[in-house]
């Protein structure tokens, strides 16, 4: 049975470099790093007071339609960063939606339009939720679930819940979008954005829609999204004054910790015979993905896998899927975060499935650019991929200098032939994504 | 009217025949299938007050706790899953039992790389005490803002690692991988109370797609918390009856006010029928058909004729080649039982009966539709396993579970709601609803596998 084809029309990354890819890919060429002090909460407190925050510039208000202004009070960033994503990706596509153009008919059927995105654990606003847990204190100061449900609660909004399901990413797009076809939230943590890719392949290839917004979105910029990072083990050290652009070191002998991202992004994919009919550009294929899940006998959860076995089990999957070989990959992109423990388990992946030809493997590393994502990775780096494989050109990489298991080092920005690109990623909780991104004819 | 067999399903796209081999539940009525069920059958309630935090000045003081529930008696080793959150608790006693019925856990030659996992989990329950002390701790009276360095010096002492990472909502994954040694394809969705039908569906596809030959899937959750509790106060969806709290759960009767939150986890093991068929399994039941589709209507309110819900209902009948304003040959109506969403709040049971009419027309008013939530409560992301799995319960045993508490009929909800007494019936094809908060849409249609 011939399967359809899905190719990729629209990219909506949405980074600390700005919205969109072309401020991304202009960044990433000229090499540059988003890496400094946070601004959005005071960071001084925690091991790395620095990230790669959205330009304060970003407002979400100028990416819906008017009469949808009020709803961007009910949004967190990270359904921010969805919006903006979905925005971007159907305006690349040069698709017409009721978001982007409501004066005029929609160009893809609304039930033939699908969204899968990819969510963190949402963390709430702490000033809005602390405001009201003050109000509910007893004598000595301490919370008082009595004086909490018999009024404190009152002064949280009524949709104050709806800020935080990590599928309101996935319902404020597809309102904006008249999405109403098949529509997922997947919570992966770093394979997310991967995985609702994976997905979206799926329902385009079993003909439940024909076009998909699909990526990932997290902001953990936040107090206790934050800590948890910090709990987990990935965070460098990096006081406010240490210069953040030089700290991520990906698959460096010296790598000592990642420095958080917040962002992700949306992708219009859509099948090959849609986007041909409709004579839209394609900016690629994404052409196979796989799958795994990995499990160790020591620990649940913090680091599964440290054979990368699983995650090469995937990648081999994505191949498979995408009929070709392992020789036919130019480049790869993993998540590269510098956090010792994943980079070891990625190279050794990355080994198993390439052998001795793994070091003639163009490695892309973008967390030096634009920290670690987390559930907005994949659409990041498939974005990315895209760019690379229609552009024929590689980004600079930026601060490793001795990475002994893989070509990782720094680089200029250089033009390069370019068929297939791998993007993959382990994650914390085991799940594995892999997915093959290609030229297109 | 025409006649429908199941020699239409083959029109459809996959090929694949998938099969359910095992089930498995945690839920506020029992912890194993067969005792709930019958509990279903007797029209019990699961109701009573919450004892997990001090709620007696709540709006709602209530709800559907799991009751005495010890993850030991399921798993090899417990000592592996020590920092297992509730929500991973439930869904490994769930598959567990899922597992065993399966009779996976006795097959030599099974290749476990080609075993995936598609759940539909919440996330886990948030340790609100050291949350709220340090929220209080950084909260500055004067600007009427947290301080952050405040906040993570007292936040940097009083969290623990793991109860933090175990609130991830894919750490039942983690769970349930380390417990059964699988690594095949993994994924959690969470698409609030449609999630666990999603999970269903989306697994169905995989082994359908050949990413794999077993799927564990389900849905686990628990919102019986301080926040989880107050979200939905706010957002007044939930049940606020005074009086005896196995009565406030009241889906399509004139009454209702509101869901009764429960909790718990449903798992099952699907499989395609040839693995399961050259193992020498049982299958139980035959998934048939998965149609989802999203409201893209409003935030808060479901689109009022019923859209989405009818679009993901046809969508999954088409699949199972079935034309849902047909009948069969014997005369009955296209389905022989739809396992409501049936929440209780005015809005989704008025839609969700608009929605059945819209997509089964004149058929409607025959085919039986009730709500196990009167009875457990709402799982919210687990409800619709749980609920797929009554629906294999009803096709075993031909009987079909009530919708208690019914007693005053709504007049524009004129359905046939099996209220209060559980129903003898012939069943063989079942449809089974989950509608999220934020407009996702599922249905899975399950049939006798012959």
């Amino acid at each position: 049975m011939s399967r359809r084809r899905v190719v990729i029309t629209g990219l909506g990354p949405v980074t600390a470099h700005g919205n969109g890819i072309a401020p991304l890919w202009d960044a990433l060429c000229e090499g540059r790093s988003a890496l400094a002090p946070i601004r959005v909460f005071d960071a001084r407190g925690f091991r790395a007071a620095s990230g790669a925050q959205l330009p304060d510039s970003f407002d979400v208000k100028e990416f819906v339609p008017k009469s949808y202004r009020k709803a961007t009070k009910v949004m967190a960033r990270d359904i921010e960063i969805a919006v903006i994503g979905a925005h971007c990706a159907v305006k690349d596509a040069g698709l017409i939606t009721r978001g982007t153009d409501p004066e005029h008919a929609a160009t893809i059927a609304p039930d033939r339009f699908g969204c899968h995105i990819g969510a963190g654990l949402i963390a709430a606003e702490l000033d809005e939720l602390t405001a009201a847990l003050a109000t509910s204190r007893d004598e000595n100061g301490k919370f008082d679930p009595a004086r909490w449900g018999a009024q404190g609660m009152q002064e949280l909004t009524p949709l104050w819940l709806l800020k935080y399901l990590p599928n309101m990413l996935a319902c404020h797009v597809t309102i904006i979008h008249d999405c109403q076809g098949p529509s997922n939230t997947i919570t992966c943590n770093e394979a997310s954005a991967g995985l609702s890719l994976a997905e979206s392949q799926r329902v385009i290839e079993r003909g439940a829609a024909d076009a998909c917004l699909s990526g990932g979105a997290d902001s953990k910029l936040n107090p206790m999204a934050y800590l948890r990072q910090e709990l987990a083990g990935r965070l460098a050290l990096c006081p406010i004054d240490v210069d953040a652009t030089t700290i991520v070191r990906p698959f460096d002998i010296s790598a000592a910790g990642t420095l958080v991202g917040e962002g992700g992004g949306l992708l219009v994919v859509e099948a090959e015979e849609c986007a041909k009919a409709r004579g839209a550009r394609i900016h690629a294929v994404l052409s196979g993905t796989g799958a795994s899940q990995s499990w160790c006998e020591d620990t649940v959860g913090l680091l599964p896998d440290c054979s990368g076995e699983s995650l090469a089990d995937a990648i081999q999957a994505a191949l498979q899927d995408a009929s070709i070989s392992p020789s036919d990959i130019d480049a790869i992109i993993p998540y590269g975060s510098g956090v010792a423990a994943l980079d070891s388990l990625e190279a050794k992946a990355l080994a198993w499935v390439f052998g001795d030809a793994l070091k003639d493997k163009w490695i892309i590393t973008l967390a030096p650019s634009v920290g670690a994502t987390y559930a907005g990775f994949g659409a990041i780096a498939v974005a990315v991929a895209a760019k690379c494989v229609s552009e024929q050109r590689v980004p600079a990489r930026l601060n490793s200098q001795n990475t002994p298991t893989l070509c990782a080092t720094v680089a200029a920005s250089a033009s390069r032939s370019l068929r297939h690109i791998l993007v993959c990623t382990p994650s914390l909780g085991g799940q594995n994504s892999a997915a093959i991104i290609s030229r297109s004819n | 009217m025409t006649n429908t067999t199941f020699a239409s399903s083959q029109q459809s796209a996959a090929s694949r025949r998938v099969v359910v081999t095992g089930m498995g539940w945690v839920t506020p009525l029992g912890h194993d299938v067969n005792s709930v069920w019958q509990r279903l059958m007797n029209s019990e309630s699961g109701m009573g007050p919450i004892t997990r935090f001090d709620a007696r000045t709540f709006p709602t003081t209530f709800a559907a706790q799991v009751k005495d529930y010890d993850i030991a008696r399921f798993v090899k080793d417990a000592s592996v899953h020590a920092s297992a959150g509730l929500n991973s608790q439930f869904a490994l006693g769930a598959a567990c039992q899922a597992w065993a019925q399966s009779g996976l856990d006795r097959c030599a030659t099974l290749n476990k790389k080609r075993v995936g996992l598609y759940l539909g989990a919440g996330e886990g329950v948030v340790d609100f005490e050291n949350y709220a002390a340090s929220n209080l701790a950084g909260w500055d009276e004067a600007t009427q803002k947290l301080d952050g360095v405040k906040w993570a010096d007292f936040a940097h002492k009083a969290m623990d690692r793991m109860r933090e990472v175990e609130q991830e909502p894919n750490m039942p994954l983690a769970h349930l991988a380390r417990e059964f040694g699988v690594r095949g394809p993994a994924l959690n969705c969470l698409t609030a109370c449609a999630a666990s039908t999603q999970a269903i569906g989306e697994a169905f596809s995989l082994i359908q797609r050949g990413d794999a030959d077993v799927m564990i899937s389900g849905g686990t959750h628990t919102m019986i918390h301080v926040l989880g509790v107050t979200g939905f106060n706010r957002l007044t969806a939930l049940s606020t009856s005074k009086g005896d709290p196995t009565k406030a759960s009241r889906p399509f009767d004139k009454t209702r006010d509101g869901f009764v939150m429960g909790e718990g986890s449903g798992m099952i093991v699907l499989e395609s029928l040839e693995h399961a068929l050259a193992r020498g399994a049982t299958p139980l039941a035959e998934v048939a058909g998965y149609g989802s589709s999203a409201d893209a209507f409003r935030i808060t309110d479901i689109q009022p004729e019923g859209r989405g819900g009818a679009a993901s209902m046809g969508v999954a009948l088409k699949q199972a080649g079935i034309d849902p304003a047909a009948r069969r040959s014997d005369g009955r109506a296209a389905i022989d039982y739809i396992s409501a969403h049936g929440t209780g709040t005015k809005e989704n049971d008025s839609i969700e009966t608009r929605g059945v009419k819209r997509v089964f027309g004149e058929n409607a008013k025959d085919i039986p539709m009730s709500s196990i939530k009167s009875m457990m409560g709402h799982l919210i992301a687990a409800a619709g396993a749980v609920e797929f799995i009554t629906c294999v319960l009803a096709i075993r045993d031909g009987m079909l579970p009530p919708t208690t508490n019914y007693s005053t009929p709504d007049p524009d909800l004129d359905l046939d709601y099996v209220p209060n007494v559980a129903r003898a019936a012939k069943v063989d094809i079942c449809l089974s609803n989950s509608f999220g908060f934020g407009g996702q849409n599922d249905t899975l249609v399950v049939k006798r596998y012959l």
